[in-house]
C-alpha cells in the first residue's frame, strides 16, 4: 500500500442511492468493507468487478494487479492478506476451477480473503456470457481434502453490495476464504443499490494476538475455535505452511496432528454455524409447500410464490443467503410440516441433494432444473408447486 | 554419592538467531547442496543489514522450499509453483517488507514458470533464489526443466529427451535486473550475490547449481556428493557480465558462472504509483515525428 498520494482522500464508501449493476455493487461492497488489494484475471461475466477495482483502488491508496492467471490471482490475494491487507479476487467457472488448489491453501493456513464467482453455464467454456448455477458443489468440495466452507449467494445488486461486506466480515472472523456465489444475471442486472453511511456499516477485523511473540502460537485457537492472527512484519516470525501443522504452525506428519488440525478447521465453522447461516423466510408460517432457492433463482421463486398465493396456494420461500453451511436444522423442521419442498436451480440438481438429505424423507423434495443460458421461468416453479400439491399425501 | 556429570551445552550456531533450531534435524539428504545455500541465504540476510522482522521468505513445494520451515523469519511455505504470485501479493501489500522467494528448479520453472516470467517482466521487487539440482529430488528424482538432454531420471530412464532451460538467460530475457549463477562451491559469491540482489530494487535472480547425489547423481554415475562438487569445480568458469545468452550450462565442457545482469529499471510499484498519480504518460503519440533510423539498426 502506498500513501502520501493526493488521491487517497477519495471516498471508500459511496454513501447514496445508485442505479448499479451487481458486479459494480460487489466492488463497492468490497471497498466499503476495507478491501485494498485486488488481484484478478479478466473473465466474462466477472470482468466488471476487476475493471471497477482497477479504477477505484488507486484513489484509495490500494493496489490492483492483473495477474497472469487465476492461480496466481488466488495466491496473490493470500500474500496480501498475510501482509495485513483485506484482499479479494473475482472470477467465473473456468477461473474458479483454477483457483481450487490455492483455496485449499487458504483453508489450511486460515487466510482471510474473498472470492467472488460470477457463475456462467458450464461445463468447460460453456456459455461464457450466459447464466448458470453449476458451481455450487464445486464451491463446497472443489479443493482436495476435507474441510468446511462458507459461501454466500446474492440475488440482486443490493445483495451483491451487502453480501460482499458480510463475506469480508466472515472471512476475517473465521479466518477462511469466503466465496460469493453470484451468477451472470445478478452480476449484470442493474437495479437500485443503497449504500449506507460509512458509520452504519458494521465491519469485522481479524483478531490480533494479545501475547508477545515468545508466547504466541499461531494456531492455538481461542474459545470460538479461531486463532488470533499475527501478520507478516509484525515481529512474530510466523511460519505458515500448507502441510498438516500443529499449534506452532510446524509440520506434523502424523495421525494425531492431522486429526487435530482437520477437526479444528471443520469445527470452527460447524460450531459457529448458527452465527454464519442466514436465510430470508417468506410466508413460511402457514405454508404447505415451500420453495428453497438461492441466487437469481430466488428471484424467480419470489415471483412464483406471489402468483401461487394469489391463486390460493399456501406457498412459502426460504431464500438461502448462505448456501454453505447449509441450513440443516431449519430444513429438517420445515420438512416435517409441509407437503413438499421445491428447489429451482440452474443446473441438473446440486443443492437439491443437500435439501433431500436434510429433509430426510419427511416430505417429497422436487427439483426444478434448468441447464443454463437463461433464468428459470416462475411458471415452471408454480407448475411444480401445483403438481406437488395434486399428489396424495 | 554419585556425581552426575553435567553436559556442557554446545556453543550456539553462528546463525542461531535466524534458525528455527527446534525444528532440526532437517529433511535434506547427506551431500545435498541445499544446506550450503541455506547457510548462504542466512549469511546474506545478516549481511544485508535489513531488520529481520521486516524480511519474509516465501517458498513453494520441494526440497528447497523446506528452507522456509527452518528459517526464523516470517516464512510462507505455499503451493507448488506459486511462491512468486504469493510473494507478489505480499510485496505489493507491504512494500516495507523485503521478500525472498526460495525455490527449486522444478517448483520455480516448470509448474511455476509462467509466474516467474511475468514477475520478472513486471519487475516485482523480490529476490528469487533458485537451487538447481537438475531434477525433482523430493519425489525421488524425476526429470525437470533443468535436466540435461540424455540424463537419466526415474521418468527418463532411457535418457532425458528434452532440452533444458537456461534459467539465467530466461530471467534476463524476461527483464530481471539482477541475474547471477554459482555452484554450491562458491559460498562467498552466493552470499554476496543474494545480498546484492536483496539490496537492489527489482526482480533479482540467483541460480545455484547444487548436487543431488541421492536422486540425480546416483543415476548418472557422477559418484558421491564430493565427486559432484569436483565435477562442478573442474568445469566451472567465471565470466562476469557475459551476455546471458552465452552463459551456458554445458556439462560436457564449461559451466558458465558469474553475475550476468546488474541493471536498473522501474519496478511494478514505481510504475503503478506513476499511473495512479496520472504521471505515466500516454503509450504513444501518433502525431510525433519518427526518430531518424539508427545506423546500427539497419
Amino acid at each position: 500500500m502506498f500513501s502520501g498520494d493526493k488521491r487517497v482522500a477519495a471516498k471508500a464508501v459511496l454513501t447514496g442511492t445508485y442505479f448499479m449493476n451487481g458486479d459494480d455493487a460487489c466492488c463497492e461492497g468490497a471497498l466499503a468493507a476495507g478491501c485494498r488489494f485486488f488481484a484478478g484475471y479478466p473473465i466474462t461475466p466477472a470482468t466488471e468487478i476487476a475493471e471497477r477495482m482497477s479504477r477505484r483502488l488507486p484513489d484509495l491508496g490500494g493496489v490492483y494487479i492483473q495477474m497472469e492467471d487465476e492461480i496466481a490471482s488466488m495466491a496473490a490475494i493470500m500474500g496480501a492478506s498475510w501482509g495485513g491487507v483485506k484482499a479479494m479476487t473475482s472470477t467465473s467457472g473456468p477461473g474458479f476451477s483454477l483457483m481450487m488448489e490455492n483455496i485449499g491453501l487458504g483453508i489450511c493456513t486460515e487466510t482471510p480473503c474473498v472470492v467472488c464467482n460470477v457463475q456462467r453455464a458450464g461445463p468447460s467454456t460453456g456459455l461464457p456470457t450466459l447464466v448458470g448455477q453449476g458451481d455450487m458443489m464445486q464451491a463446497r468440495w472443489g479443493s482436495h481434502g476435507h474441510y468446511e466452507m462458507i459461501a454466500l449467494s446474492p440475488s440482486s445488486p443490493q445483495e451483491m453490495f451487502d453480501f460482499t461486506i458480510r463475506a469480508f466480515n466472515l472471512s476475517e472472523q473465521y479466518r477462511i476464504p469466503v466465496i460469493i456465489m453470484a451468477d451472470e444475471v445478478v452480476g449484470h442486472l442493474t437495479e437500485r443499490v443503497v449504500i449506507p453511511p460509512e458509520g452504519e456499516i458494521e465491519l469485522v477485523a481479524r483478531r490480533k494476538p494479545a501475547v508477545p511473540p515468545d508466547e504466541y502460537l499461531p494456531y492455538r485457537p481461542d474459545q470460538d475455535g479461531v486463532a488470533p492472527m499475527a501478520g507478516c512484519g509484525e515481529g512474530y516470525r510466523i511460519h505458515i505452511t500448507g502441510l498438516t501443522h500443529d499449534e506452532h504452525g510446524y509440520p506434523g506428519m502424523n495421525v494425531e496432528t492431522q486429526a487435530q488440525m482437520v477437526n479444528r478447521l471443520i469445527g470452527k465453522i460447524r460450531n459457529n454455524k448458527d452465527r454464519i447461516i442466514r436465510t430470508e423466510n417468506i410466508c413460511l408460517d402457514d405454508a404447505e409447500v415451500v420453495i428453497v432457492a438461492y441466487g437469481i433463482s430466488a428471484r424467480s421463486a419470489t415471483r412464483a410464490v406471489r402468483e401461487a398465493r394469489s391463486a390460493g396456494i399456501r406457498a412459502g420461500l426460504i431464500k438461502l443467503e448462505t448456501v454453505w453451511p447449509f441450513p440443516e436444522t431449519l430444513i429438517r423442521d420445515i420438512a416435517r410440516r409441509v407437503r413438499a419442498l421445491i428447489m429451482p436451480e440452474i443446473n441438473a440438481g446440486q443443492m437439491v441433494l443437500e435439501l433431500e438429505r436434510c429433509a430426510g424423507g419427511a416430505c417429497p423434495v422436487r427439483l426444478v432444473s434448468h441447464l443454463g443460458g437463461s433464468i428459470i421461468h416462475p411458471g415452471a416453479i408454480l407448475g411444480a408447486m401445483k403438481d406437488a400439491l395434486k399428489r396424495k399425501q | 554419592m554419585k556425581v552426575r556429570k553435567t553436559k556442557e551445552s554446545p556453543p550456539p550456531h553462528p546463525l542461531e538467531k535466524l534458525l528455527r533450531s527446534e525444528r532440526l534435524p532437517h529433511i535434506w539428504c547427506s551431500g545435498c547442496g541445499i544446506g550450503t545455500v541455506f547457510s548462504s541465504v542466512m549469511a546474506a540476510i545478516q549481511k544485508s543489514g535489513y531488520d529481520p522482522d521486516r524480511i519474509a521468505v516465501v517458498s513453494g513445494i520441494g526440497c528447497t522450499a523446506r528452507m522456509a520451515g527452518y528459517i526464523r523469519l516470517d516464512s510462507f511455505h505455499t503451493t507448488h509453483g506459486r511462491a512468486i504470485p504469493f510473494a507478489t501479493g505480499l510485496k505489493l501489500a507491504r512494500p516495507d517488507i523485503k521478500v525472498l522467494v526460495i525455490s527449486g528448479d522444478g517448483d520455480l520453472l516448470a509448474i511455476g514458470g509462467n509466474h516467474f516470467i511475468h514477475a520478472a517482466r513486471r519487475n516485482i521487487d523480490i529476490t528469487v533464489v533458485c537451487v538447481n539440482n537438475l531434477n525433482y529430488g523430493m519425489t525421488g528424482g524425476q526429470l525437470a526443466p533443468s535436466t540435461p538432454l540424455g540424463a537419466k531420471t526415474t521418468t527418463s530412464a532411457l535418457g532425458c529427451p528434452e532440452e533444458p532451460f537456461n534459467f539465467c538467460y530466461l530471467a534476463s530475457a524476461c527483464g530481471a535486473v539482477y541475474v547471477a549463477r554459482w555452484t554450491t562451491l562458491h559460498i562467498r559469491r552466493i552470499t554476496n550475490s543474494i545480498t546484492d540482489a536483496m539490496q537492489k530494487k527489482g526482480f533479482g535472480f540467483v541460480e545455484i547449481l547444487a548436487p543431488c547425489p541421492t536422486s540425480f547423481g546416483r543415476r548418472n554415475k557422477i559418484g558421491s556428493a564430493l565427486d559432484m562438487l569436483k565435477f562442478y569445480h573442474e568445469r566451472s568458469v567465471i565470466r562476469n557480465d557475459i551476455d546471458p545468452k552465452d552463459a551456458s550450462v554445458d556439462f560436457e565442457n564449461h559451466i558458465v558462472l558469474g553475475k550476468f545482469v546488474d541493471t536498473e529499471r522501474p519496478t511494478f510499484m514505481d510504475n503503478y504509483q506513476m499511473a495512479c498519480n496520472g504521471r505515466i504518460g500516454n503509450w504513444l503519440d501518433p502525431n510525433r515525428a519518427i526518430a531518424p533510423e539508427n545506423e546500427a539498426g539497419r
